[in-house]
């Protein structure tokens, strides 16, 4: 068991992937100095530039020939440096890497990994903070991931590399730096949440950094004589729906909290399935239909935050009714 | 033009009735393929009608098999090639069966793709025909990066890259020629300018001097070739492979051609100049191909029966896809993916 921070979590995951299995490369800008966060730092000096290779900034590029590489016999993982800038690269995802297999009839398969950085972090305003999780889990042919842990970045990594279907895989920007033990030989199965606190009252499903903000809560509702269980779903598509009913049958409410938009939000489809099989009361707390604005105060408006949580946890447990997100205009 | 007249010039007959026989079996399978989709779209932009043989809009390369019957006569099965939405031509050259092919424009379950794309996505993996493609442009960055994976895991095949005159305009057209040019990767990048960006003019709406010059200017060596001149393009091909094959990096042939049909196959291409289809239609390339084996020495006969047989190889085609069953419709639950498959809500 080794202490490591979530980037090294997955430079290590990576590391171990290559040695494990040469078909494996990275490929992305700036790989060859470490990666922008440090995630690739050493790769290219232990593996070389024909397998961690610097790309130019070209995201068409970057993921159309990962699709191609990934037809011709490698696995490659693509660093598309922010999720933002993966827009630049929609059509090599949605229509080619996640349409690829079905459309020409099962002759090939897509085994690549896109590393997709999401959510708010260090005033980086509107096109370097979105959460963009829901997009891809809207899309056939895709496998969504989203680790909120090093032990988790690590197992979910070499997961994904491991998979034999295009994998969206989303790093947290602000998780970077926190610290975790992380297992030797770790591996967490693809589809399986995992409960993170056990609770009596409600169950709490988020995932991402937002797990973090998640636990907070609920333990700050204890204190309020409410108990929360807490699951941190881990995987988006194809998400754990026996864990997460198994839960919500026991506890009888579900809440899911995240830091993508509300509206259209993958919250709204766990919300939905758990009211449809069950009957039981839900809610959802995503952040508003606001781009992330640069100004401090503008960026706190679209942080959801456990305080955040705990306040729409408590209102609807004391039948206080929906209570609206708190923002500015209220 | 550059001139590369004399290798054409010294075709030998046998290889250039090899190449007309290429096209004639493409131009067989467009013509028959053009007949079966009839109500399959009433109009340009309405409905596919039931009961129609072939569905959906329908791509035909019908005036342009020059250019992958040239190149494709110096690819090997073990290479690799990436098409456009018109890609009938491009997987026929490159070894596909037609059978399976018209099975696959069918609908049926004997199909290529098993049903699953119909023409704008017909594929040959086995043939190395990584496949048609319905976004312009998108094959190109996917042709770049099979070459990477050839350069890394070692090998001598190579890839060639077809689109249209209409990619150039897209961004993985800079993306992927830049790619390919600095990694030095083993692809020939073919673009088969009809002069048509689906209803209009290429030229109305491309700056500079086209793409040839664009392939230029982001280093990769480029030639143009007369795209109805079978021999020119086989030699074009042949020495631009050599090149690639030898680490030479990309290389660009500039192939020009034209579209005989409309857009898809219900557009009367009305907004074409009459004398300039009437130009066109006077350089048909399998008649140029004719008239020189007859210039040859290669006799009438030998001809017809070239012609014959690649009409018999498609009308057995038409059979069989007449035959062939629809896929059950549990098959639209195939091939999507393995992690999380059973689970679709």
């Amino acid at each position: 068991m080794a202490v490591m921070s979530y980037a090294q979590a997955a430079c290590s995951a990576l590391a171990r992937a290559m040695r494990e299995d040469e078909r494996v490369v990275a490929v992305g800008e700036d790989l060859g100095r470490g990666g922008v966060f440090g995630q690739y730092r050493g790769l290219a000096q232990t593996f070389g530039a024909a397998r961690v290779i610097d790309a130019p900034i070209s995201e068409s590029a970057i993921l159309g020939a990962a699709v191609g590489m990934a037809l011709v016999g490698l696995r490659p993982v693509v660093e598309m440096r922010v999720a933002d800038f993966a827009m630049c690269a929609i059509d090599e995802m949605v229509n080619q890497a996640a349409k690829n297999r079905y459309m020409f009839g099962g002759q090939g398969r897509v085994p690549l990994v896109a590393r997709l950085p999401i959510g708010i972090w260090s005033a980086s305003a509107a096109q370097h903070s979105q959460s963009i999780e829901a997009w891809f889990a809207h899309t056939p042919g895709l496998v969504v991931v989203a680790p909120s842990s090093p032990a988790d970045n690590y197992g979910l990594l070499r997961a994904a590399i491991a998979c034999d279907d295009p994998v969206v895989y989303h790093e947290h920007k602000e998780l970077w730096g926190v610290d975790g033990e992380v297992p030797e030989a770790h591996r967490v199965a693809l589809g399986e949440a995992k409960v993170l606190r056990a609770g009596r009252d409600l169950t709490l499903v988020s995932w991402s950094r937002t797990v973090l903000d998640a636990l907070e809560a609920a333990q700050s509702a204890a204190a309020s004589g409410v108990s929360v269980e807490v699951i941190d779903l881990r995987t988006l598509w194809p998400w754990d729906r026996e864990t997460v009913l198994a839960s919500c049958a026991r506890t009888g409410r579900l809440m899911v909290a995240h830091e993508a938009v509300q509206a259209a939000g993958f919250g709204a489809e766990i919300a939905a399935t758990a009211a449809e099989e069950l009957g039981i009361p839900v809610t959802r707390l995503g952040a508003p239909r606001i781009p992330v604005g640069y100004a401090a105060a503008l960026e706190a408006e679209a942080r959801i935050g456990s305080r955040r949580i705990l306040e729409a946890l408590l209102a609807w447990m004391e039948g206080r009714g929906r209570r609206r997100f708190s923002a500015a205009t209220d | 033009m550059e001139s590369d007249s004399s290798p054409a010039d010294r075709i030998a007959p046998e290889r250039l009735a090899a190449l007309y026989r290429t096209m004639l079996r493409i131009r067989a399978f467009e013509n028959a393929a053009e007949v079966a989709s009839r109500g399959g779209v009433a109009a340009f932009g309405a409905a596919a009608a039931a009961g129609a043989l072939v569905r959906g809009p329908l791509h035909l390369s019908t005036g342009q098999e020059a250019v992958p019957a040239g190149v494709c006569a110096n690819l090997a099965r073990s290479d690799y090639l990436t098409s456009t939405h018109r890609g009938h031509g491009h997987a026929i050259a490159k070894g596909a069966e037609p059978r399976a092919m018209m099975c696959e424009l069918f609908g049926k379950s004997g199909g290529t793709n098993g049903g699953k794309g119909g023409s704008m996505h017909i594929a040959d993996f086995s043939a190395g025909m990584l496949g048609a493609n319905g976004v312009v442009a998108a094959g190109i960055p996917i042709a770049a990066g099979a070459a990477h994976a050839i350069r890394i895991r070692g090998g001598d095949a190579v890839v060639a890259c077809f689109f249209g005159d209409g990619a150039v305009n897209r961004g993985p057209f800079l993306e992927g020629l830049n790619w390919a040019r600095v990694f030095d990767l083993p692809v020939l990048f073919v673009c088969e300018d009809n002069r048509y960006s689906a209803t209009t003019a290429t030229e109305s709406m491309t700056g500079g001097e086209g793409a040839a010059a664009r392939a230029r200017a982001i280093g990769v060596p480029a030639q143009q070739v007369d795209g109805n001149d079978v021999a020119a393009v086989d030699a074009a091909a042949a020495r631009l492979l050599a090149l690639v094959r030898e680490g030479g990096g990309p290389q660009f042939l500039h192939a020009l051609t034209y579209r005989f049909k409309g857009h898809v196959s219900v557009d009367p291409a009305t907004y074409r100049d009459a004398a300039e289809v009437e130009r066109a239609l006077a350089q048909d390339p399998i008649e140029r191909a004719g008239q020189r084996l007859a210039a040859l020495g290669v006799d009438a006969d030998r001809l017809r029966a070239l012609r014959e047989e690649a009409e018999a190889e498609i009308a057995r085609a038409l059979a069989a896809a007449a035959a062939s069953p629809a896929p059950p419709a549990h098959a639209a639950y195939r091939d999507v993916q393995d992690c999380g498959a059973g689970q679709w809500r």
